[in-house]
């Protein structure tokens, strides 16, 4: 009995540090609506930062009391530094571009900063020093407890009335709060949005890097700090309700305690049960535990770009039969590796012109489409293992499987709009991960299943190619299709005015479930060639990297226009392979090269070189 | 200051700048035409998670680099100098395999190696057995490598973790202890670790019970709420299976908490300088461990790579400079034996061969048996010494003496 | 003749606010009727539980004869009527032809088709539904960025696209300078009434509504309180008191 009270004890502590970090996520979505992936990268620098002032430098030869806790503040203060940097310098020029696009930019941030730290902090973990006065135990019911983790339990609470205290006494929080209702009231009402907008991310950085800098006595500060702490943090946020503060400490508070106990009851199972729990929250309430509907009238969304007119002949004779000549008559003169390298591409060309289908015509966003990827992938290699199939009946099944598991996932999805349907195709995906990753009976857990090889006659790396051009490019083509066919319509017509789309007979929910299922199914062929590519599945193939990767290419690319996928694909696939072979910053300089494209080119590649619209 | 970055593409690192279309466009036509003079580089193509590991992985290279160097200013392998081109996966097996297959077509190294992951080391085996190709695993330690899943084409140079497991097995056998509680990150390597050491201790002492487990993700653990949950279990002693962040984490809560006290603790690897010396002054006193006990290790082969790698890098050796630089050594010296690259001479020249680890404890062999190197580790005790952790009354653990009986390895390597 | 739309009883309660409070009338083919109050009168609620966007907490709603209480919006369309909307509503992104081709596919009920590119079909339908609206011209415009009454014509186009019988049409001419009204409300009439097509409307503009409507109906705080010709409803005294300095007269 005893140790369940400690072991809430400990839920706690943790809770009030998840807390801390998503408390300047939520606020930032609130404002600016910014998917900020770049959060945990505050987060980490914040932890960096501390660390350094505690060990070298004026502060550390100090100190003792203020030595330690004036280290604290000032990383805090630095980082939030750094994060109304990022929004003047980066964010701020893309406000304008289509929703999601900024999450590119963030994202690119992300790549930056883990090569900049590694530079200057080096890569091995740093232990910074136990906190004055707060070191050691105290007794508690018979058991030793932390001093620290017991004052991390006040701070949560302490932060969350600060927190109150300055979005409701001063005028900055009042005019925060009303921009996170109303953002167009409030720029009706002539305030400074431009300076709102970096107070906000001085803030929310600032509680990022507080967050970091506090885990200094608890935790190592490593390398890997931003991937393990943002994922958390989007479910604590989105769980608690976006832009809902109380929201965020009630979620931090559920998740904490769930890891606490989570341990005792299932040791081998935490991860996934924060994902079961998100799942299960929002399929119960949709916008959180508290958050709100949007209401009022929605936002007006910003009218989607028109597709392009259907390639005419001359497109067709310019274009498309040069680039089928020279991939079909080009091959048998390179190496294996060019072929190799061809065949990611083709694959990757897919799954984006899959994932881009929800995004762009479906109107919906994924940050899970891994899953369908992997779900085929897994599909092909099973059927392999556990029954012998060959190959071609493995990619023949793949995208039925595929499409299966998008019913399943769509059918829950579908129904949310925005950054809560991305949510909970994040968790789905992390739950169908886990499947992967701890069944290890069937799947082989993280050494994956290998052996799964192609049939003779493709094995050699020149047929596999032409099978993998084939597969792709009749997926890629069946989708195009698709985005002009009356489907096609039908669905670009509920993302453009679902009230309208409703009043002419149209069944969003289905179009959207049935474009989900379909995107899936073209996801898990794409996943079922790479697996016969590389002879092996891997949990990675459905991991949060991967769906991250697809996101990535749709955006660099541009969502609405149909040759985004292709370009986007094609450019990060290549740059990644590029400067990988170059240098070991390869990170730095992806990131930089996705900076300049995103501020150079809001519209993506494809957007760039694309004719101007038709105006009136 | 770190290392890790300070890439020295001086002598025999291939870094290819050319551009993509060039590369798709000659990377067939190139090379196969032109007769290689007999002075031409041996290239190897080495494979391993930089970017994801760099800890480990940055001291691993300058091994890597220092032994290169040796071996060429010793006149190379029968007058042609070693090349390798290193290439990171990023920890994902999907694009160490597409790396293997650039480098085996395009780059033409005559063989692989690497590998830190054991699913980035499977899926290169798997690789290797499809394209005939030779694979020298260095660092992962999954024990499928070299016998359930072992194949014709694969060599392992580091003790695996049955071998590990072995090592502590007999020093935790010795303790008067009977209730045990494990802890190992949820993946295969932390949960064949505990399998194994419930497995071997319980053949051992039959009297021992095991009393709870913990698998926190790897990299995630909650130590707090871990370390409750492990003194809820009342145990006499702790396995411990984490390492790097895990591990710090895992120790500072147990130390705040007394979880260590009166307690004896058996932990893989954590005697190894790149998980031992972070913990700093948070070392714990008397864990039984495996590692390297750097700085009193003091034969004269040691010395003198202990010296050389200083000199070259301004820094201390880590456990995986050693790995790099032993595999380096395993390499030339098959390649010697093989006399050219062809795969299936080297495959044989492998098989058997033996080498002279850094380590300065002698000869290594890898087994024609099962592919996997003899080479050991050192067992010993943790000791907090001013303000930093160290490895005390050690002894070197041969590699060969803590391998299951041949007939057990041919039952788990059918495959031969 | 059995009316084509009858609303019995219907009521809707927002909260504490009693916002329509047992309203029944019904409409005969062809005839155009106008729904008017003051603001806040309850037309659009009403409004809304005749199309099915708002489900009533009583009443019922029968198109010809037949009860469609409750039914979403598209199940009430598929039944043959047609709708404007106050604010307009077009598929932004595609042209004024797709707007119109989009009507046509869900009618034929073609939508789940995969294949065969959308351009390929109903093409001269489409045509010949925005040459009766006079948008032909612009047919390979994008709507998204048309002129406001060209937007209301393409909304009639897209309405008549489902041989509607009905057409409820929320404040065809909100949002139009007053002397672009009547205009307005004269073509979608004349439509209408050449096609046989019922027209329910609600509308601010007294002008445009004596106009243009066969009888009218006048809500208040969400009850029916006066129904008739215009010439009737324009001397009620009850009305001219709702209405007393709105204009009326």
């Amino acid at each position: 009995m005893e140790a369940l009270a400690l072991q809430a004890l400990n839920g706690l502590a943790s809770a009030s540090s998840l807390f801390l970090v998503s408390a300047g996520l939520t606020i930032i979505f609130g404002v600016s609506r910014i998917v900020n992936f770049a959060h945990g990268s505050f987060y980490m620098l914040g932890a960096y930062l501390a660390w350094t002032l505690t060990s070298q430098g004026p502060l550390a030869e100090w100190g003792g009391f203020w030595g330690f806790w004036g280290a604290v503040l000032l990383a805090a203060l630095a980082v939030g530094v750094i994060g109304a940097a990022a929004e003047v310098l980066v964010l701020r020029r893309v406000y304008q571009a289509p929703e999601l696009f900024q999450l590119l930019a963030t994202f690119a941030l992300v790549l930056v900063v883990q090569d900049l730290a590694l530079l200057l902090w080096g890569a091995e973990d740093k232990f910074g020093p136990r906190a004055p006065l707060l070191r050691g135990a105290v007794e508690i019911l018979g058991l030793r407890f932390p001093r620290y983790e017991l004052f991390m339990i006040v701070v949560g609470p302490v932060v969350l009335g600060l927190l109150w205290l300055l979005l409701h006494r001063t005028r900055f929080g009042i005019l925060l709060r009303a921009a996170t209702q109303d953002r167009e009231m409030v720029a009706a009402l002539g305030v400074d949005q431009r300076r709102l907008f970096t107070g906000v991310f001085f803030l929310g950085a600032a509680l990022a890097g507080l967050a970091g800098a506090l885990q200094l006595p608890r935790e190592a500060v490593t390398l890997h700090m931003d991937m393990a702490i943002i994922v958390e943090a989007f479910v604590v946020v989105v769980v608690g309700g976006l832009g809902s503060l109380p929201g965020a400490f009630l979620a931090a508070l559920l998740i904490g305690e769930l890891h606490a106990f989570g341990i005792l009851a299932f040791p081998r199972i935490t991860l996934v049960l924060v994902f079961l729990v998100m799942a299960a929250v929002l399929v119960l309430r949709p916008y959180g535990l508290l958050g709100r509907r949007p209401s009022g009238l929605q936002p007006a969304a910003p009218m989607a770009a028109p597709l392009p007119p259907p390639s005419g002949r001359r497109q067709r004779v310019l274009v498309t039969l040069p680039a089928a000549v020279v991939l079909l008559l080009l091959p048998p003169f390179l190496g294996d590796y060019a072929r190799i390298l061809l065949t990611d591409f083709a694959v990757f060309i897919l799954f984006a012109a899959s994932l881009h289908f929800i995004m762009g015509p479906g109107g919906m966003a994924s940050f899970g489409h891994a899953a369908y990827f992997g779900a085929g992938a897994y599909a092909a290699a099973l059927l392999t293992r556990h029954m012998g199939a060959p190959m071609e009946v493995g990619l023949a099944l793949a995208p039925f499987a595929a499409g299966l598991v998008g019913l399943l996932f769509g059918w829950l999805c579908v129904r949310f709009s925005g950054v809560y349907a991305a949510m909970l195709t994040l968790a789905l995906a992390q739950i169908a991960w886990s499947i992967a990753f701890q069944w290890v009976e069937v799947t082989g857990g993280d050494n994956g299943i290998l052996g799964v090889w192609p049939s003779d006659w493709a094995r050699d790396r020149l047929s596999f190619w032409y099978l993998a051009l084939l597969l792709c490019s009749l997926g890629t083509w069946l989708l195009r299709r698709a985005i002009r066919a009356p489907f096609g319509l039908a669905l670009r017509a509920q993302r453009d005015s679902p009230l309208r789309a409703e009043a002419v007979g149209l069944d969003g929910f289905r179009l959207r479930w049935l474009g989900f299922a379909l995107a899936a199914a073209m996801a898990g062929l794409a996943g079922a060639v790479f697996a016969y590519g590389k002879g092996s599945v891997f949990p990675s193939f459905l991991g949060i990297p991967r769906s991250v990767d697809a996101l990535v290419m749709v955006l660099l690319g541009g969502v609405q226009t149909l040759s985004g996928p292709i370009l986007g694909a094609v450019a990060y696939i290549g740059l990644q392979d590029q400067l990988a072979r170059v240098t070991d910053l390869w990170r730095l300089l992806l990131g930089l090269v996705i900076l300049a494209l995103v501020l150079f080119f809001p519209r993506g590649l494809a957007g760039a070189i694309a004719r101007p619209e038709p105006r009136a | 200051m770190h290392r890790f970055t300070a890439r020295t593409p001086r002598s025999g690192v291939a870094v290819p700048r050319r551009p993509l279309l060039a590369a798709m466009a000659l990377g067939g036509l190139a090379s196969p035409g032109i007769l290689r003079a007999q002075t031409a580089a041996i290239r190897i193509g080495e494979i391993n998670s930089y970017t994801a590991q760099p800890a480990f992985l940055g001291p691993y290279r300058n091994g890597w680099l220092l032994a290169q160097e040796q071996v060429n200013a010793n006149g190379g392998i029968h007058g042609r100098p070693l090349e390798t081109v290193f290439r990171d996966d990023a920890g994902k097996p999907e694009d160490a395999v597409r790396m293997a297959g650039e480098l085996v077509s395009s780059e033409r190294v005559a063989l692989l190696a690497g590998g830190y992951l054991s699913n980035v080391g499977l899926a290169l085996a798997d690789f290797a057995l499809q394209n005939k190709s030779l694979y020298a695993a260095s660092e992962p330690l999954t024990d499928a490598l070299v016998w359930s899943k072992g194949n014709r084409y694969t060599f392992r140079l580091r003790p695996s973790t049955y071998m590990q497991a072995a090592m502590l097995v007999e020093e935790a056998a010795k303790l008067p202890i009977r209730r045990w509680a494990t802890i190992a990150p949820n993946y295969e390597y932390g949960q064949s670790a505990v399998r194994w050491f419930r497995e071997l201790l319980s053949r051992k002492r039959p009297d021992v019970e095991f009393v709870g487990e913990q698998f926190p993700a790897l990299g995630r653990i909650e130590a707090g709420s871990t370390v409750q949950a492990l003194e809820r279990m009342r145990p006499e002693g702790i396995f411990n299976v984490t390492f790097s962040t895990d591990l710090l984490n895992f120790v500072r809560q147990g130390n705040t908490r007394g979880l260590f006290e009166g307690r004896s603790v058996a932990s893989m690897l954590s005697g190894e300088p790149e998980y031992l010396e972070p913990l700093g002054e948070e070392c714990p006193d008397g864990w039984i461990v495996t590692g390297y006990p750097r700085d009193d290790l003091d034969n004269p082969v040691h010395v003198a790579l202990r010296e050389a790698y200083r000199a070259r890098f301004g820094d201390l050796p880590r456990c995986g400079s050693i790995v790099g630089y032993d595999t380096v050594q395993a390499i030339a010296a098959m390649l010697r034996k093989a006399g050219g690259t062809e795969t299936e001479a080297m495959v044989e020249a492998f098989r058997g061969i033996r080498y002279q680890t850094g380590y300065g404890t002698g000869e290594v062999e890898f087994r024609a048996l099962d592919h996997q190197a003899t080479l050991g580790a050192f067992v010993g005790r943790t000791k907090l010494e001013g303000r930093r952790g160290k490895m005390v009354n050690w002894h070197y653990a041969d590699g060969a003496r803590y391998l299951p009986d041949d007939e057990q390895v041919k039952a788990w390597r059918p495959q031969g | 003749m059995r009316p084509v739309l009858e609303a019995a009883g219907l009521t809707k309660r927002w909260g504490g606010i009693q916002a329509v409070d047992g309203v029944s009338f019904a409409l005969a083919p062809g005839e155009i009727l106008a729904l008017i109050g003051p603001n806040g009168a309850g037309k659009s609620t009403c409004f809304n539980m005749l199309n099915g966007q708002i489900r009533p907490d009583g009443g019922r709603v029968l198109l010809r004869g037949q009860d469609v209480t409750g039914l979403p919006p598209r199940r009430i369309w598929r039944l043959g009527v047609g709708r404007t909307f106050q604010v307009t509503a077009t598929f932004a992104s595609m042209s004024v032809l797709d707007n119109v081709r989009l009507v046509l596919l869900s009618h034929h009920r073609r939508l789940f088709r995969f294949w065969r590119p959308a351009s390929d079909l109903f093409g001269q339908e489409a045509l010949a539904l925005l040459e009766r609206v006079g948008m032909a011209g612009q047919a390979g415009r994008i709507s998204g960025i048309l002129a406001y009454g060209d937007l209301k014509r393409l909304e009639l186009a897209m309405a008549l696209a489902h041989a509607p019988s009905l057409l409820l049409m929320d404040e065809p001419t909100a949002g139009m300078a007053p002397a672009d009204r009547l205009e307005m409300m004269a073509q979608m009439v004349g439509v209408a009434r050449r096609s046989g097509i019922a027209v329910l409307f609600t509308e601010h503009d007294m002008d445009v509504v004596f106009a243009h409507a066969d009888r009218l109906l006048v809500l208040d705080r969400g009850r029916l309180i006066a129904e008739g010709p215009p010439e009737a409803v324009r001397r009620d005294p009850l009305v001219r008191d709702v209405y007393l300095g709105q204009g009326l007269g």
